[in-house]
């Protein structure tokens, strides 16, 4: 008996087990069993289980003393013996030779390690060959009647073990569909002879049905997650985007679709609560002066001039705040109006504000999530970026773009990290470039008082030019138009990062502009308080006009007069309508000037580069007009500041968030259209951050800043007397108490009262400040656990990867091994699959341990290993003695494989 | 393939003209490496890309659909190939080699300056969307 082919016979065997990622000597069953059935797929798994209980069953029920494992083991390997004597002369008839090139020259193997993977099946068929004749046999004798041997038997409950595990892994076997089948068909076949009829009908049925059950299961979640993508909008025009302009281009328009979707909840909230019911139930034109264009306008009235400036009968209509009547109660559901206005103005406010922090603070948990894509940036892109399932020629074309982007995305990214650069100049400049920008904003911010200073001298003077009525907005656009471009060569010193770039550039813009809103608002408020002076005497002359028309003589007394023609009634100013009607002009001239920048700056642009081309003198697209390219902060910014003057005006102008809801819509299209046919991608496509916190950061800014006016206007300015729904109440918030005073029980107006007492405000507002001080502390200390916990990971991949080069490098050493990759392979799968389970505050200690354990000592590993449960056997020690080179991982295959390993053979 | 059609349409075809690794595909389930397929290649093929197929049996054969070069090892040639597929040749030769050096540098666990199938399959293995994007449905 030969020590090689003894070897053989045990490592072949083995290799079946090892395949099969059992983890135990053989003899230990059901606790070698359990991984392998975990770790099949389900199916596959029960039908394992259930084989396996029932070779438990026969084992106790068939063989009164199963034996000791040490007994067994002997068994096995006497049987091993004699095979291997059989061996030669059979296998050499079948196999022509194969096989003994094989054994004897291993360094061949080796060499060419293609070869490896079809010795493996190879080998398997070997092994079927021996078994079957010795299987025909045995069952010739069992069928005979004659009590079995205790040995045999054993080892046909081994067969069938084997023959098992085989079933249950063929699936993620590289073979070829016929090898399976018939591998399959064989070892199936075999198992039913010794299993008797071992789920025939009802298992194959109920597996049969599992299977199906599963891949309509897959279908169903793969058909309702298309639908759920069809259902999100834009979402294949913004993908189309991102492809050809990179993420950070995308990203303005996913902030355009949220802001839009901000939009239509505030739309539906003021239209649904406000607009509706007054239109509906309200009393209609013409019914009272605060309802009808005054007899002055009349004449000009439905002119589109007039209309365009928001005068005339828009001025009188439900879009604006004069329109309302102060009535409590309007129509038969008795709806409180004015109640239910002041309600909604404080909600749009209250929902924005939730809206944004909320969102916020799901940025910021997506982005905290992962991590382990970080260290594979490149191969991921490289290996799995394509999508196979592709199948138009048009997406293909999409998908080679986007992947083209986000390599250059990462590229950037990378080149950013690696640059060499003098620290102290870039410091020096960008010290200076902040200085720079300092001062222009310094300098805009100026101009920008001193010519709204000269406009108020020019407001009291008489017939000023065009130029001066309107020099505020002339410089103001100026500056919009010039600052950005200027700061962007200014930054150019700086050399950041093209999204930390993105970022300053932002930043700088919205200071530049939040100048321009201020001046804005101060003129507004300048003009409000000019109309509230002149309201007190107004009111005296409505109130003079009443009394004379109904008091006057020279009319019949007898006959009661005919009430003054509402077009007839002086009245007011009605400061809060103006605001209104201010704000919807910016907001609809806001639109129009972007939307004639766009097609002017890219779209003619464009054109005529593109066509112009043709016939110039030098190379107009590389050369000085060229493309435009897509002005992200520009955008961004614009969508901001439009959004604050939404925000600020919908209390005044319910109408306004109508108006914006319809230009996000067709800025959305007419943006789309226009990168996409106009625009070229940045030179240094970035990638955008992961959230777009940032944006967020300057909303919620300028959401603040919005509120601030309002709230003033609200709580400490009159309401004007004769229009709106508050005209005659003292302030606006009065609306409050009175419904509370007479619409709820007195007890409820109470408890209101004694709430709104400021001892008891005060220490409510402390506790919120602890609160948050107190949640903030553990956010951080949360957040530094993270960090560590990363840290932690990190380390041991790096101890992980540091290993497995030792230990590649000693295997490639072992030339005798053929084994060797694919056992291995298993053994780093397994390992992988460990650690890639995410960590959890509850698996931290382990995870140290597991860094601890990794880090010592290969023997560390080497005792860690097989208390994991699935370290494959799938080799005897006799192999690695014999091929004469006592490598570190000898021991670990002793204690792997347990006793047998470590007791002499026979 | 829970599908009953028994003859592809001429659109069918069509639409897996566009994988850029639709050659390698053909020659790595081909059975000498030519890529012509028998049925029973091209029930393997389909086999190994349908959704039900384990992650481990993906990956080998997606290595086998990377290495260009069937030296059962992805070496830098291979992958600037495939980059180069992937991108259609749109990425200078020096992005190229950077790719290729990051790739390598990532992934590449023994440090021989290749990737082997055990390389190949630890990276994949933690890859997010790898089994939602190596599968072809029919």
């Amino acid at each position: 008996m030969s020590h090689q082919v003894k070897g053989l016979k045990e490592e072949a065997r083995g290799r079946v087990k090892g395949r099969a990622r059992s983890g135990s000597p053989p003899t230990g069953d059901r606790l070698g069993r359990r991984p392998s059935s975990k770790r099949a797929p389900k199916a596959q798994g029960t039908l394992g289980r259930r084989g396996a209980q029932r070779s438990q069953k026969e084992r106790t029920g068939g063989s009164p003393s199963p034996g000791s494992p040490q007994r067994k083991q002997a068994e096995r390997r006497r049987l091993g013996e004699e095979l291997g004597k059989q061996e030669p002369s059979k296998a050499e008839g079948t196999c022509k030779g194969r096989r003994k090139r094989d054994e004897r020259s291993p360094l061949k193997e080796q060499t060419a390690p293609s070869k490896k993977e079809k010795e493996i099946p190879r080998k398997e068929e070997k092994l079927k060959r021996h078994k079957k004749p010795r299987s025909s046999s045995l069952a010739s004798s069992g069928s005979g009647g004659e009590s079995l041997s205790e040995e045999e038997l054993a080892r046909i409950l081994e067969q069938v073990e084997e023959k098992k595990k085989l079933i249950a892994t063929m699936r993620s076997k590289p073979w070829p569909m016929v090898k399976k089948l018939t591998e399959l068909r064989e070892a199936q076949e075999f198992v039913e002879k010794y299993e008797g009829a071992l789920g025939k009908g009802k298992g194959k049925r109920l597996y049969a049905c599992k299977t199906l059950m599963a891949k309509k299961w897959v279908k169903f979640k793969r058909d309702f997650d298309n639908f759920k993508t069809q259902c999100i909008p834009w979402e294949m025009k913004i993908k189309d985007i991102e492809s050809h302009f990179g993420s950070s281009v995308a990203s303005y328009f996913i902030f355009l679709r949220w802001m839009y979707g901000v939009n239509l909840v505030l739309f539906g909230l003021i239209f649904g609560l406000v607009i509706i019911p007054e239109v509906l139930m309200g009393m209609p034109y013409g019914s009272i002066p605060r309802k009808t264009v005054p007899r002055a306008e009349e004449e000009s009235a439905m002119d589109f001039s007039v209309l365009w400036d928001f005068e005339g009968y828009i001025k009188y209509s439900a879009l604006f705040y004069g329109y309302y009547n102060n009535q409590r109660t309007i129509g038969w559901l008795r709806y409180r109006l004015p109640m239910a206005y002041f309600m909604v103005g404080v909600s749009v406010f209250g929902y924005s504000l939730m809206i944004v922090i909320r969102s916020m603070a799901s940025n910021t948990q997506g982005s905290t999530g992962e991590g382990e894509s970080d260290n594979f940036t490149f191969s991921f892109k490289m290996f799995t970026s394509w999508d196979y399932l592709i199948g138009n020629s048009e997406t293909a074309d999409n998908k080679y773009a986007s992947i083209t982007t986000s390599f250059k995305e990462s590229i950037v990214d990378e080149q950013e990290s690696n640059k060499e650069e003098n620290i102290h100049l870039t410091r020096f400049l960008r010290v200076l470039a902040n200085f720079l920008i300092i001062c222009c904003l310094c300098g805009s911010g100026y101009l920008i008082y001193f010519v709204v200073k000269r406009s108020q001298q020019f407001s009291k003077m008489q017939n000023v030019s065009w130029y001066e009525r309107n020099e505020v907005e002339i410089v103001m656009s100026l500056l919009g138009m010039f600052c950005p471009p200027l700061f962007e060569t200014i930054a150019a010193l700086e050399n950041y990062h093209p999204r930390t770039g993105l970022k300053w550039q932002l930043g700088r813009i919205f200071a530049l502009f939040l100048g321009n809103l201020y001046t804005f608002l101060l003129a507004l408020m300048d003009d409000v308080h000019l109309k509230l002076a002149n309201e007190e005497t107004i009111k005296n002359i409505t109130h003079w006009t009443l009394f004379n028309y109904y008091n006057s003589s020279g009319w019949n007394e007898s006959v009661p007069r005919p009430p003054l023609h509402p077009a007839d009634v002086p009245r007011g100013s009605c400061w809060e309508t103006a605001v209104g009607i201010e704000f919807m002009r910016l907001t609809v001239s806001d639109m129009l000037v972007t939307y004639i920048t766009i097609l002017l700056g890219d779209f003619l642009r464009a054109c005529f580069v593109r066509f112009m081309n043709y016939c110039w003198c030098w190379d107009l697209e590389a050369g000085f007009p060229s493309y435009a390219e897509f002005d992200i902060s520009g955008n961004v910014l614009g969508l901001i500041f439009n959004q604050g003057m939404i925000w600020m005006g919908s209390f005044y102008a319910p109408g306004l968030v109508g108006i914006n809801v319809l230009r996000l819509l067709t800025s959305m299209y007419f943006q789309c259209w226009a990168v996409m046919s106009s625009n070229v991608p940045h030179e240094r496509v970035f990638k955008a951050s992961r959230s777009n916190n940032f944006y967020m950061g300057l909303l919620l800014l300028v959401l603040f800043l919005s509120l601030l006016p309002v709230a003033y206007t609200v709580m400490s300015l009159p309401p004007s007397f004769d229009c709106g729904p508050f005209s005659g109440k003292n302030r606006m918030y009065d609306v409050l108490q009175e419904t509370i005073e007479n619409d709820f029980p007195t007890f409820l107006g109470k408890i209101f009262a004694f709430l709104a007492n400021p001892g008891l405000i005060i220490p409510a507002i402390l506790l919120m400040f602890l609160a948050i001080y107190y949640l903030n502390s553990v956010s951080k200390s949360l957040s530094q656990a993270n960090a560590q916990l990363r840290k932690k990971i990190q380390a041991l991949r790096e101890v992980e990867k540091s290993h497995r080069s030792v230990k590649g490098k000693a295997t490639a050493r072992d030339s005798g091994d053929t084994l060797k990759s694919s056992s291995k392979n298993t053994t780093q799968l397994q390992l992988t699959k460990e650690e890639t389970s995410p960590p959890s505050a509850s698996q931290s200690q382990a995870m140290d341990k597991k860094a601890q354990g990794l880090g010592t000592s290969n023997s560390a590993r080497g005792t860690m290993l097989p208390a994991s449960g699935h370290l494959p056997i799938s080799r005897p020690p006799g192999v690695r003695i014999d091929s004469g080179h006592p490598l570190s991982q000898t021991h670990l295959w002793r204690s792997a494989s347990g006793k047998s390993a470590q007791r002499p053979p026979h | 393939m829970g599908s009953k059609q028994t003859v592809f349409t001429h659109e069918q075809l069509e639409a897996y003209q566009d994988n850029p690794f639709r050659q390698r595909i053909a020659q790595v389930f081909s059975n000498n490496g030519d890529g012509h397929m028998t049925l029973d290649n091209f029930l393997d093929m389909f086999s190994v890309m349908s959704e039900m197929a384990p992650r481990d049996l993906k990956a080998y054969y997606a290595f086998k659909i990377y290495d260009f070069n069937n030296d059962d090892y992805i070496c830098a040639w291979d992958l600037e190939q495939t980059v180069t597929k992937l991108t259609r040749g749109e990425l200078s030769a020096e992005e190229v080699s950077l790719v290729c050096e990051k790739v390598l540098d990532e992934a590449d666990g023994d440090h021989d300056g290749r990737l082997s199938l055990e390389d190949f399959q630890n990276m994949i293995l933690r890859a997010p969307d790898f089994l939602s994007t190596f599968h072809i449905r029919i």
